[in-house]
């Protein structure tokens, strides 16, 4: 089976400012050919278990193991058999796309030829490039060839950190959709992002901060554990409105959300309509407050609270 | 009547027989926020970079805060604010030196940088952290300095480019709380963002597609004007044609 299994990583670094702690207890089990979205914001501890899992860095303590083989005793396996994308941009700039994809197909004991079926998709956008130094393509051909290169040796498991950071959504929705068409063939996919909207492309998610976990779900499920009324709230005045919004008595939160606030209350008693009638005596014009269902971010924002 | 504070015509900056900003014109209103939107690649830092002083334009014309972006960089570096996408502070100085050297180099005296280095920490709930090394500091407190910091000289406009990537979801919203204040206080905000639900946040948007402008108006309208329920929904029709990707 192609799952991943991981129980009770630790890991600290030592810094010029104190301890850090990356991971803190993390347990995790994720499927074989599962589409597996790893959500949090930079420093959440996702690269330091990325790199575990890939065994390039060892954890303080507790055990890990990917498709059956172990971290640590089994480390070569691994590595044979995993495709990585790090963060950051990781290819030889000097070396043309094709010379990358053929010097990643070589040390895995492969041909380009060979698995070329499973990048042909990608492949064929970069295909015009192929003379082209890795270095001087653009960014969203980079994260495309490097992609490719995690994929040359046909792995079983997949690790992509942050692919579509930095990515305008036209690009992210189509990395996403390769994603999805490199699932059905069969490959389990872990993969992080700090875009919330992301999640719910993913079978499962978990929710990460502070090297914790804090939630293991279906993204569809995790609206239920929301356990509060959510109501949507606008006006003329979007910015005044939040300021008095936060300065109402009843309301226990209230953030922005695209073209609506969205808030909470103390009492979940509270009227809707006495809300309203104290904003339309501040001025407020065009007033317009709805109950609705919370959505991922909602509900990240309020296990991150907690 | 409206103030223009920033005012672009024809802009165009070209690299050998690449046009990566191709004649884009619009104005800034004094006191708005602006998004400037557009895929990767549209040519967003490259305009950016003309309307800071820090790239002579290729062709065209354009005035921020009155100063021309020719002849006067100096005078437009002194009355704006920038915060780049790329954490912007100094890592081994303490907050208090960051304060210190960036409102030094504004050229603040040294009792309004004793002044403003109390309010500002306090603001940011961070005077016991005042003399700590920035690197010591969670990533959305140092986003918050820095624009703390970006906009210490009080200056006319305050630009920023994609501030907010990877920070979680609650340290977004108190940065763009700082924004609306900033704008409050009469500042103008000119950002750039790939989260399309702070696109909604400002008072008109901009998309830039293959170093064009494809499309400027206000978030409500735009939505109007393309059938779109939100602004992603705007931004995936004006981008999906889109030629070029680049970062």
């Amino acid at each position: 089976m192609n799952n991943i299994e991981i129980s009770n990583i630790r890991k600290t670094y030592q810094g010029k400012t104190g301890v850090t702690i990356a991971l803190d207890d993390v347990s995790l089990s994720i499927n074989g050919n599962e589409l597996f979205g790893l959500i949090g914001p930079d420093g959440a501890g996702k690269t330091s278990l990325f790199r575990i899992l890939t065994t390039v860095l060892l954890p303080d303590s507790g055990s890990a193991s990917v498709c059956g083989a172990d971290i640590v005793k089994d480390f070569q396996y691994i590595r044979n058999i995993s495709g990585y994308m790090p963060g950051r941009f990781s290819l030889y700039p000097d070396l043309s796309v094709e010379e990358n994809l053929n010097f990643f197909a070589t040390i895995f004991n492969t041909t380009i030829e060979e698995n070329y079926d499973l990048i042909r998709d990608i492949y064929v956008q970069l295909e015009p490039f192929k003379t082209r130094r890795a270095g001087k393509l653009s960014g969203g051909m980079k994260q495309k060839l490097a992609l490719c290169c995690a994929l040359i040796h046909k792995p079983n498991v997949l690790f992509l950190d942050e692919p579509t950071t930095g990515v305008d959504p036209v690009s992210r929705k189509e990395f996403w959709e390769m994603l999805k068409r490199l699932k059905n063939s069969g490959i389990t996919i872990l993969v992080s992002t700090p875009y919330m909207d992301e999640a719910m492309m993913c079978d499962r998610i978990a929710l990460i901060q502070e090297g914790k976990i804090l939630l293991i779900e279906q993204p569809a499920d995790v609206a239920k554990g929301f356990g509060r009324k959510l109501y949507s709230a606008r006006a003329d005045n979007m910015y005044q409105l939040l300021i008095d919004l936060r300065a109402y008595d009843a309301i226990a939160d209230c953030f922005a959300f695209g073209h609506t606030h969205h808030f909470t209350v103390k009492n979940e008693l509270t009227n809707p309509d006495v809300i309203a009638d104290y904003l339309r005596e501040k001025m407020h014009t065009n007033l317009d407050i709805i109950e609705i269902a919370p959505g991922i971010e909602d509900c990240f924002m309020q296990l991150m609270r907690r | 009547m409206e103030q223009t504070i920033i005012e672009v015509r024809n802009l165009t900056k070209q690299f050998g027989d690449f046009k990566a900003v191709n004649s884009i014109s619009f104005d800034v209103r004094k006191g708005e926020i602006f998004g400037f939107l557009g895929a990767n690649g549209a040519g967003k830092t490259t305009a950016m970079k003309m309307l800071i002083g820090i790239s002579i334009p290729s062709a065209g014309e354009a005035k921020v805060a009155g100063f021309d972006v020719y002849k006067e960089t100096e005078q437009i570096k002194k009355n704006i604010g920038y915060m780049s996408q790329k954490f912007s502070l100094y890592d081994d100085l303490t907050v208090r030196e960051n304060i210190t050297l960036f409102a030094g180099i504004y050229g603040l005296t040294d009792t309004e940088i004793a002044a403003r280095t109390v309010e500002l920490t306090n603001r940011l709930g961070i005077a016991d952290e005042a003399d700590k090394l920035v690197a010591s500091l969670p990533l959305g407190w140092k986003q918050k300095l820095a624009f703390s910091i970006a906009v210490i000289h009080n200056p006319k406009i305050v630009f920023l480019d994609e501030p907010t990537g990877g920070v979680d979801p609650i340290t977004r919203r108190q940065f763009w709380d700082m924004i609306y204040a900033a704008a409050a206080e009469g500042i103008t905000v000119f950002v750039t963002t790939h989260y399309m639900d702070e696109a909604e946040y400002c008072n008109r948007v901009s998309i830039m597609v293959d170093g064009v402008i494809k499309a400027l108006d206000s978030p409500a309208r735009l939505m109007q004007q393309y059938n779109a329920k939100s602004m992603e929904e705007v931004f995936i029709i004006l981008a999906r044609g889109a030629k070029r990707s680049d970062n």
